[in-house]
């Protein structure tokens, strides 16, 4: 096996490459596939939402000292006959149920209840009240904060890179890179909470700034060869995400670390749903995210500029010219 | 011997970075033994210290949105009945237009929930008699007695029917002996949720002076508006309301009434959330609806007064969104496990750093570890200046910012490398690949802020303290990078082991395939390594035209065979 040095001298000087651009067709195949069956899981496995969406009641029962899920649900239905209950055990002492929505009163009647069955005090007892319309609120201005945020990106990207090409397909890369990580979130069975939400949003800033460090190469590339290249534009794109596909590669694995500790932590261990929530979805999109950079974004670049008047005329300079060259050898 | 100048540069920013540390850990320690305010601990926000989070929406009768002032009145309302509970240390902010956040330490009882959830409302009542706050009296032996709890066999009904608002016989002698021992410090007072059609015990806002009430007679609805300004006769400050149609017509006659009384009954008091604002004397018979508060009124004080009349004036009442209480235990729990995933991570980024980039892998480390010391104490800094507080959210936030923090040595190494492969001096490459890399770093992180700040703006508590935390540390990895990696790097490039190329340094050109190898040796570029004999003859007559070519001609046919590579590569 070549070590990652030898593979990175191989990327940069072109003696090995990886044909993103050459056979876009092919990865923009699998990418539709892709986005077609991550769209298609929450039709098929249905989207649980958690309470903070749905409203509801939840308490959280710490230091108990026998986790009894059956004396948790006996517990809400003295208080609330019918009361529809979850309950779930987590870690090793906690124990967390959740109900429909109960009234003020209602909610500290339980709580003392469930005080009494797990012998411990009404302090160790959390409990939540949610009405129905906060996860919409939440959701609601997180979609503006999206539609603002992409707005903006659109605008200093095409600036920065003086074309509004790179910003199309950055933007694209990153709806196909959204819409496949909640696929994926949600084929795990996890419910969408709003520590989701803000792992999703967060992967949003990530994946259009793995996108732009990429893209700055790409950039970098096609300019400083010029008229005198010997590479058509599309082989100048494909060798500039070759060259950066060991940090590419590096980074990916640095960002998905700490997740991946929180997230092996959270769920094996003691269950903090916001962390594991959050770790999750982060996971996930970093990992997405790096593959849409490469296979869905750049490429897809290649395609919006090649048609150009003027890129297509140097390309067909180019390989003529490599054609007599060939010729002559 | 004189020190090259990038030397002298790396050394002014590593003394900035000290200079900047120090600055920060000063201000820090300001706080804590000057002002004895700040700590050397972040603030915990709710979900890690346990504690109660009742998030109430702001709604007008109309179903309008409520304007920011008058979500600032209601915040400073319902600011005031915590306090008036007893629960210290309470946290109210307003977000998304019409919510009010209420944070408090631990569990809420039944009343205080009650109390906060209650509407908010302006009364115009007429006073029937006021008196100092005192509940005690001097008795005959000289010694101060407090007035003693109301007999119940006091008489509580009016022994005549009252005829209007300002009938003394609503003074029953029940209420007159409630009246007289009636503490306005007492927090199990809640004047607030007093009946509207019965007289009211109350005291000024302040607890200055405390008054028996007659029964509502207006409401704040009926007042349209209310300003501040100079009273044109005597040049002082004065509030001048203006009433509705209907109110306009019952403030008149509730004036006609009033005027000539003794005082107190010709006062009217204003009276918000059961405190009373102002109880001004009725001076004159005022008809037009147009009445002015005058008295000894700074523009400041005027203007709150206006201010608490116009906003208070919308009765606006509280719907509790969502309630949340965690117990210290679950907080203390969720805090142990952010810090132990933490520092796994952490451990799990440095050994990948060790084994890609070796040696280099500890300037990453290094790097890291400032960037926890300067985040430690910016984020203490904040928690005293801003009441910043750490949730959950924002632990995982800076967990996850581990990776894209080290992003940014990753690019850097990356570019220095690839200038070790175009054949440059390590010096040379960490200059070049520093210019390469700035640019990269600026644009990408910039659209990490920009993510950052918008969602800050607009998203909610829970997601504002995670955007703040990564838009923070996304600033600090911007500082670090220029005022400690690139230094670091220019100084270790000067050291034997890095700037040797040493195997195990990380920047070892002969492994990183570089034609040029420091002090005019050269070998053949990888990239020609030839298959055919042809080839290998034309190869080898290159590398001879190398060496005594200029750096830009070695780049122009260095650039030739990596496309005659990308070609092979592509076939």
């Amino acid at each position: 096996m070549r070590s990652m040095n030898q593979l990175g001298n191989d990327l940069y000087t072109g003696k090995t490459s990886f044909p993103f651009v050459g056979r876009r067709r092919l990865w923009f195949v699998i990418a539709a596939i892709l986005v077609i069956g991550a769209a298609l899981v929450p039709f098929v496995r249905g989207v649980e939402f958690s309470i903070e969406f749905t409203g509801g009641s939840q308490f959280t029962v710490s230091n108990v000292a026998t986790p009894d899920q059956a004396a948790a649900t006996d517990a809400v239905q003295s208080v609330v006959a019918g009361a529809t209950t979850k309950v779930t055990t987590i870690g090793e002492d906690s124990i967390r149920v959740q109900t429909d929505q109960m009234t003020d009163a209602e909610t500290r009647a339980v709580t003392a209840a469930l005080a009494e069955t797990f012998d411990v005090t009404t302090d160790e007892v959390s409990s939540s009240f949610i009405g129905p319309s906060w996860g919409q609120d939440v959701t609601r201005q997180s979609l503006w904060g999206l539609a603002i945020f992409l707005a903006l990106t659109f605008i200093i990207l095409a600036v920065y890179f003086r074309t509004w090409k790179m910003s199309v397909a950055a933007i694209i890369g990153l709806v196909d890179v959204l819409v496949i990580t909640i696929g994926i979130y949600s084929l795990f069975g996890f419910e969408i909470s709003p520590a989701a939400v803000i792992g999703f949003l967060t992967i949003l800033a990530y994946s259009l700034y793995d996108t732009t460090v990429v893209f700055d190469k790409v950039r970098e590339n096609t300019h400083e060869d010029g008229e005198q290249s010997g590479r058509t534009f599309g082989e100048s794109v494909n060798l500039a995400v070759n060259q950066t596909l060991v940090r590419s590669i590096n980074t990916t694995v640095v960002a998905a670390l700490p997740t991946g500790a929180i997230l092996f932590i959270g769920a094996l261990w003691l269950g903090a749903q916001t962390l594991t929530d959050i770790s999750l979805s982060i996971f996930v999109g970093t990992i997405v995210a790096a593959y849409s950079t490469l296979f869905v974004a750049a490429p897809l670049y290649s395609l919006l500029r090649e048609n150009e008047p003027e890129l297509k005329a140097r390309d067909a300079r180019i390989l003529e010219a490599r054609e007599r060259s060939l010729v002559s050898a | 011997m004189a020190t090259p100048t990038p030397v002298r540069h790396a050394w002014r920013a590593l003394t900035g970075l000290i200079v900047l540390t120090a600055v920060l850990f000063g201000i820090n320690a300001l706080g804590v033994y000057a002002f004895g305010k700040s700590s050397w601990v972040p603030e915990l926000a709710l979900d890690l210290q346990g504690g109660t989070q009742i998030i109430l929406e702001a709604n007008t009768p109309d179903g309008s949105q409520p304007s920011p002032e008058q979500m600032d009145q209601a915040a400073s309302i319902i600011r005031q009945r915590v306090d008036a509970s007893g629960v210290g240390e309470a946290d109210i902010t307003t977000q998304a237009g019409n919510q009010i956040v209420v944070q408090i330490p631990g569990q809420a009882d039944e009343e205080t929930r009650n109390r906060i959830e209650s509407a908010a409302q302006l009364q115009l009542r007429a006073v029937l008699y006021s008196s100092a706050p005192a509940n005690t009296y001097v008795g005959e032996d000289g010694n101060t007695t407090p007035y003693p709890t109301p007999e119940p066999t006091l008489n509580a009904v009016p022994t005549a029917e009252p005829t209007d608002g300002s009938d003394v016989s609503w003074v029953t002698d029940a209420l007159y002996a409630e009246f007289l021992a009636y503490d306005c410090n007492d927090d199990a007072n809640d004047p607030a949720n007093e009946p509207a059609d019965q007289p009211l015990i109350t005291c000024e806002a302040d607890g200055s002076i405390k008054y028996i009430l007659g029964p509502v007679e207006l409401d704040g609805s009926s007042i349209s508006d209310a300003t501040n300004g100079l009273n044109s006769q005597n040049g002082q400050w004065a509030v001048n309301i203006v009433f509705d149609g209907e109110g306009s017509e019952k403030f008149g006659k509730i004036s006609q009434r009033l005027y000539g009384l003794d005082s107190p009954r010709n006062q009217f008091a204003f009276v918000l959330d059961g405190l009373v604002l102002s109880a001004p004397s009725m001076n004159a018979v005022i008809l037009d609806g147009k009445p002015q508060i005058t008295g000894s009124f700074s523009q400041e004080t005027s203007k709150t007064l206006a201010d608490q009349l116009k906003y208070g004036a919308l009765p606006l009442s509280f719907e509790v969104q969502s309630s949340n209480s965690i117990s210290a235990t679950l907080g203390s729990q969720q805090l142990q496990i952010g810090l132990i995933a933490g520092l796994i991570g952490l451990a799990l980024v440095a050994l990948y750093s060790l084994i890609v980039y070796r040696a280099l892998g500890s300037v990453i480390i290094a790097s890291l570890a400032v960037m926890g010391v300067l985040t430690y104490i910016i984020l203490c800094i904040l928690g005293w200046r801003m009441g910043f507080r750490l949730s959950l959210a924002g632990v995982a936030g800076l967990i996850v910012t581990i990776g894209f923090t080290a992003d940014s040595f990753i690019v850097y190494f990356e570019r220095i490398r690839d200038e070790l492969r175009d054949g440059k001096s390590i010096t040379g490459a960490v200059e070049d690949g520093w210019g390469r890399a700035k640019r990269t770093i600026y644009i990408s992180k910039s659209i990490n802020i920009l993510a950052a700040v918008v969602l800050y703006i607009l998203a909610d508590a829970t997601v504002k303290g995670f955007a703040f935390t990564l838009g923070i540390t996304t600033a600090i990895d911007i500082l670090i990078f220029i005022l400690f990696t690139h230094p670091v790097m220019q100084l270790l490039g000067r050291t034997r082991f890095f700037g040797g190329g040493h195997p195990l340094s990380g920047l070892d050109p002969e492994a990183l395939g570089a034609v040029y190898r420091g002090r005019a040796q050269f070998r053949a570029p990888v990239a020609a390594v030839a298959k055919t004999p042809a080839q290998r003859r034309a190869s080898r007559s290159r590398a001879e035209a190398e060496r005594r070519q200029t750096i830009a001609e070695r780049k122009l046919a260095q650039q030739a065979a990596d496309s005659r590579a990308t070609k092979e590569g592509d076939d």
